[in-house]
């Protein structure tokens, strides 16, 4: 319960800081978070979906389901419960933007 | 091959790693000047990547690293239990310069002039700098141990950390081999925050899996300085219980006095000595040296504090502190995975800044630690940390991140592919 009401507070923060003080980077940076296991710009090396050049709803839409809990995963229903809906449009808005290979 | 031909083909690979970093030139905006990179492990090496790619090429950045190729901590709990080998958890560097553009120097740095913004090295050489990042990973603080006090070089030799990835994992390995079935190996954790706070507890499944099979008679006891098992307690727990019954034994509350080299006895601060076969002492750890040396160690004479949007040293002025060696933000892990995540905030800063622009003012970062149970089985812990401008700190999302419910082999095959990528993230 503590957990559920704490996440609008943060999730306004970041949205805040988010809007205030636009870097032209901010989605790039966000995104570099994912290369670990997506790879370097979304382009897996092997054991996980790239997410290089999908399109920006198809990875917003998962990433949505990850954290409703409409979508099973291992990591991703947690990770995405880390992310406001306007981090997820831009990182998916990102990786759209990059070559697939 | 002739000179010429290598020379022809390592100008051609070079032009190629230029064709990849022209493709980010937009990017770019305008960051011009030399970076000097301290350490070529998880957070060096991927900081020295990303300045070259996200401001296509135009930055000039120096690796200064005594390593030949880079060895993973990450993955080598694998090669002491024995399903893995060195060879498996190391990667050349040779990417970083022939794509990448990096100014490979294999070399240690000894100097840091932070006034003059220098770097000087063992190798007698000297690296002027704009921003000067470092990322040395840990210090044992052998002090602590008073056996260790006269020769610190010989007593590792006879009781392995094996917390650094490299000799000293394979000759832990080794003792184990060598050790008859029926022997008990120790190993003592150092009470947190020590480098990797799960790696003790999977270092103990592995060896138990290796036991298992091969030495079922053996024990593995796990002395631990610290009140409980400091990370994934309840999956670590159980494997123990179940998976390793009757092989694995957990003592709390065992704070290293001393070590009896000559009789492999373990002394405790509280509670009966342990004599074993197999002794794996981790000692207390602390900023890498060359952080003491450039003056940005502020934390308890320990670690290096750092502005959160930045990672620049709360002290020295253009020193820039990554991974291990920072004192860490409230529920942020010393991990691979961080480190990872710091160079890239520290690498977007200091393009920004080398462009006259201020750093991006909501960093986010992520955190994921794999735990091999056995050689297949894997468990995870993962996390979101984000900026919290009022508390001017980079914190946990709460509401997020959490806990494999079991260990599955699902997700020791993911844990293979986060090894693959993050090792290609920061070196290829
Ligand atoms: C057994 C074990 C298992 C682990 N498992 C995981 C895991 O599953 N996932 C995870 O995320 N993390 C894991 N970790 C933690 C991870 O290894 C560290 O957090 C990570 O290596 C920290 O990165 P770093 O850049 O701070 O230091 P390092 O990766 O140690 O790199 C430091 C580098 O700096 C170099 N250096 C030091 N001083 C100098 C100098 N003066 N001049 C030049 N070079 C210098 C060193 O040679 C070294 O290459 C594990 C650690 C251990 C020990
Ligand atoms: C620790 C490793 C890890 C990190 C970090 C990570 N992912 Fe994932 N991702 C996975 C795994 C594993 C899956 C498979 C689903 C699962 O098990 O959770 C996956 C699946 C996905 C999928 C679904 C792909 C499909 O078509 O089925 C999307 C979209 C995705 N991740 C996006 C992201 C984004 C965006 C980020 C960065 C914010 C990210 N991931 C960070 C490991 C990771």
């Amino acid at each position: 319960m503590q957990a559920i009401m704490a996440i609008p507070v943060l999730a306004l923060a970041a949205t805040t800081a988010f809007a205030q003080a636009p870097d032209a980077n901010q989605a790039r940076d966000m995104a570099a978070t994912c290369a670990n296991c997506h790879g370097t710009n979304g382009v897996s090396r092997g054991g996980t979906d790239s997410l290089a050049g999908r399109s920006k709803d198809d990875t917003a839409s998962k990433m949505r389901a990850f954290k409703a809990g409409t979508r099973p995963g291992t990591v991703m229903p947690q990770l995405a419960k880390g992310f406001t809906d306007a981090q997820i449009d831009a990182m998916a808005g990102w990786f759209a933007s990059q070559p697939a290979k | 091959m002739t000179m010429q031909r290598r020379e022809f083909l390592q100008a051609a690979a070079a032009a190629a790693g230029l064709g990849v970093l022209a493709g980010c030139a937009t990017t770019a905006g305008g960051a011009r000047g030399k970076v000097v990179v301290v350490g070529g492990g998880y957070g060096g090496a991927t900081a020295a990547k990303y300045l070259r790619m996200w401001s296509g090429g135009s930055v000039e950045v120096t690796l200064i690293e005594p390593r030949e190729s880079f060895v993973s901590c990450p993955m080598s709990n694998l090669v002491i239990g024995g399903s893995k080998t060195i060879a498996d958890v190391t990667t050349p560097y040779d990417a970083l310069a022939s794509r990448w553009g990096v100014n490979l120097v294999r070399d240690t740095a000894t100097g840091v002039d932070v006034d003059r913004r220098v770097v000087t090295t063992a190798g007698g050489r000297s690296f002027s700098y704009d921003r000067l990042v470092l990322s040395p990973g840990i210090e044992f603080m052998f002090g602590t141990i008073p056996s260790y006090r006269a020769d610190a070089a010989r007593a590792v030799e006879i009781a392995p950390h094996a917390w650094q990835a490299g000799p000293q994992t394979v000759l832990l390995r080794r003792q184990l081999e060598a050790m008859p079935d029926g022997g008990v190996y120790a190993l003592s954790i150092p009470l947190a925050p020590y480098r990797c706070p799960p790696g003790p507890y999977e270092r103990a499944c592995q060896v138990a899996w290796y036991f298992k099979r091969q030495k079922p008679r053996s024990k593995v006891l796990i002395l631990d300085a610290n009140a409980d098992v400091t990370s994934k307690k309840g999956l670590f727990t159980k494997a123990w219980n179940e998976e390793y019954k009757g092989i694995v034994e957990y003592r709390p509350n065992h704070a290293l006095a001393d070590v009896d080299l000559a009789t492999r006895t373990l002394k405790f601060e509280f509670g009966d000595d342990v004599r074993a076969n197999v002794i794996n002492v981790v000692p207390p750890q602390r900023a890498g040296a060359i952080a003491r040396t450039a003056g940005v160690v502020t934390a308890n004479d320990r670690w290096c504090e750092v502005d959160f949007l930045t990672f620049e040293s709360i002290r020295g002025k253009g020193v820039h502190v990554l991974g291990d060696s920072t004192q860490s933000a409230s529920g942020m892990p010393k991990s691979g995975h961080m480190a990872n995540n710091h160079a890239k905030v520290a690498a977007a800063a200091i393009l920004n800044a080398l462009a006259g622009k201020p750093a991006n003012p909501a960093p986010v970062l992520t955190n994921n630690c794999y735990s091999f149970i056995t050689d297949k089985e894997v468990v995870h812990v993962v996390s979101v940390h984000q900026y919290d401008a009022a508390k001017k700190s980079i914190l946990p999302v709460p509401g997020s991140g959490g806990l494999s419910p079991a260990m599955s082999e699902l997700e020791g095959r993911f844990a293979f592919a986060w090894a693959q990528n993050i090792w290609a993230d920061a070196l290829m």
